[in-house]
């Protein structure tokens, strides 16, 4: 197999960190890239979802990486697109049953956004770009990578929608009594999507009012 | 004033780059612009020149929506007497009122006014005038005993998500008043519906609901009269009630030709071919009741005179001001008769069609331009 001719280069070599640290600013999937926004809107309601989903994801995305990465020099390419289904499909069917076995709340509340990872763009797209032309371990690297700059983004606007939405946080309530009292009351609109699209919309803002490298010229 | 305008001049040096508080000059600039207008004029370029600049054409909304304000004052003192069945003079109405409705004025003025400085001043830009309306537009569109950090959070959200981030004033999709409403009414719709609301301070045993209300649970019988409704004598927000306030607002705006009659005109006339059509299908009481009392509930007439006039958020070209407004009352009317849980359908219905201006504009432009063409064509073959 091709992966017997590797040269001798450091695990974590300066490429490999960038492969580790880039989708998590300045090439992240949902705020620079703008895909995988339809799970991030889905199931960031509650914090223990997004983090559940956030850690499926990272899972299929690794695994998916590291086997397309394994097979590339095998897949024809006119069926590759056919090859990278099946092997995202059948780990997600993994990862579903994995969670119906063990946190099966939390799976009774992805419902079916679990089985969309299939779809999440997200996945297809490392897979086409990255693991077809990659070794294993930078595959692997890459995978990890975008899976936490998925994963980050979809915790940030779990927290701020639960916290304003349902005035809890992983399901224990957090603000205090008094204020409700004092007529605070729980924010309906963070419940809601177009919400979600707000908060990734306002962390898209500050990324690029942070980095003016990223803003598009028209 | 001469002394006003010496002191003024003195301070300005300290303003400009290179003085002691460059920083704040954006600030200084909405001052001294507010208090004098301005001598600059454009110096290149072929431009229509006009008295009024900006703050100017601000002031006279501001100034045609005072009666509506005044209005709303007495109303509120009024609505609160009557469910408490005391009948006091007309001075502790008011009294009451502006107790209940100046503290809402300030904090949506204090609120939104910081957020445009401070942008301003981040962004080296002038301050920009259209808040002055829209910070009179939101208290106006809440219901009186809204509390008051909702009313902050409202236009905070507003001003920032609808406003800012789009680049400031004139450049908004959205009216920003209308998103202040829609922000509090999907974020807190136990304060901004139901028969609770309309009233301040009611007494628990006297009905709030408003005419939409009774409408909602199909109460025919306890609408107000015709004649209550138009004057505004009725439970609602703060501004909407009285439809003759608003006329005279209406009549201020058209005479300046600062707000578009023909979007007026052709909201009237879209609420009006709806609620007609729904009088010739009469399925139920909502569907029976006369078309032209659509215009006079609810926030029907505020909507049609300040908020579907907005000339940012409205269609530019003449044509499309038409459809737009014609949209704007049909789908108002529709929202309200099938989705009687969503009472204000003036406010969705406008903020849906401020997001299709753009694209009425676009076609109507589109269809200009390929009839000259065909014109052309056929000249010249």
């Amino acid at each position: 197999m091709s992966t017997e001719k590797q040269e001798r280069e450091p695990l974590f070599s300066a490429k490999n960190r960038k492969l580790l640290t880039n989708p998590l600013s300045t090439d992240n999937p949902i705020t620079v890239q703008v895909l995988g926004i339809c799970s991030a809107l889905a199931v960031t309601a509650k914090l223990k979802p997004a983090f559940v989903m956030s850690l499926s994801v990272i899972a299929v995305i690794v695994f998916a990486n590291l086997i397309i990465s394994l097979l590339r020099n095998g897949i024809p390419p006119r069926i590759r697109i056919i090859v990278q289904l099946v092997v995202i499909a059948s780990l997600v069917i993994l990862v579903d049953q994995i969670l119906k076995a063990f946190v099966f709340d939390v799976s009774k509340q992805l419902s079916v956004f679990v089985g969309l990872i299939i779809t999440n763009c997200i996945i297809m797209g490392r897979l086409e770009a990255f693991a077809m032309g990659n070794k294993p371990w930078p595959s692997i690297l890459d995978g990890i990578g975008n899976g936490l700059g998925y994963a980050w983004v979809l915790i940030a606007v779990g927290f701020v929608r639960e916290l304003f939405g349902s005035g809890t946080l992983w399901g224990y309530s957090v603000i205090p009594e008094t204020f409700y009292n004092f007529g605070y009351e729980n924010n309906g609109f963070m419940i809601l999507p177009p919400m979600a699209l707000i908060i990734v919309g306002i962390i898209i803002w500050i990324q690029r009012a942070r980095n003016p490298e990223l803003v598009e010229e028209n | 004033m001469k002394l006003l305008r010496e002191f003024i001049d003195k301070q300005k040096p300290h303003f400009v780059k290179g003085g002691r508080f460059e920083k704040l000059e954006s600030t200084f600039e909405a001052f001294e612009t507010f208090l004098f207008v301005p001598d600059k004029v454009t110096e290149s370029g072929a431009h229509i020149r006009d008295a009024i600049d900006m703050k100017r054409t601000m002031i006279i909304v501001v100034m045609a929506l005072v009666p509506a304000l005044l209005f709303g004052i007495w109303n509120v003192g009024y609505q609160h007497f009557l469910s408490n069945s005391m009948t006091p003079d007309f001075w502790p109405m008011i009294g009451f009122g502006l107790l209940k409705v100046l503290p809402i004025v300030v904090v949506s003025y204090v609120v939104g006014l910081a957020i445009e400085f401070a942008f301003a001043q981040s962004r080296g830009h002038e301050v920009n005038e259209g808040f002055l309306v829209s910070g009179m537009l939101i208290p106006l569109v809440m219901p009186p005993d809204v509390p008051l950090w909702m009313v902050a959070v409202a236009t905070a959200f507003a001003v920032i998500i609808g406003k800012e981030v789009f680049g400031g004033t004139g450049m908004n999709i959205l009216n920003p008043a209308l998103t202040a409403r829609a922000f509090l009414f999907f974020a807190y719709p136990s304060e901004m519906s139901g028969d609770r609301v309309w009233i301040a301070e009611k007494a628990d045993a006297y009905s709030g609901a408003t005419p939409l209300g009774h409408l909602l649970v199909l109460d025919a019988d306890k609408m107000p009269s015709d004649w209550s409704m138009f004057l505004g004598t009725i439970p609602g927000s703060i501004g909407e009630t009285s439809t003759l306030a608003i006329i005279l607002g209406a009549i201020v705006l058209v005479a300046t030709g600062i707000g578009s009659l023909k979007i007026m005109l052709s909201v009237i006339s879209g609420g009006l071919v709806m609620g007609l059509l729904f009088n010739l299908w009469g399925a139920n009481a909502y569907m029976d009741i006369p078309a032209y009392q659509h215009l006079i509930m609810g926030g029907f007439a505020f909507g049609t005179v300040f908020m579907a006039t907005d000339p940012v958020s409205a269609s530019q070209t003449n044509r499309g001001k038409i459809i737009y407004g014609f949209l704007i009352g049909f789908i108002a009317v529709l929202i309200r008769v099938f989705n009687p849980a969503y009472p204000e359908g003036m406010m969705l219905s406008i903020l849906l069609l401020n997001v299709f201006a753009p694209l009425i504009d676009h076609y109507v432009l589109q269809s200009n331009i390929k009839k000259r063409m065909k014109r052309a064509k056929a000249v010249i073959a």
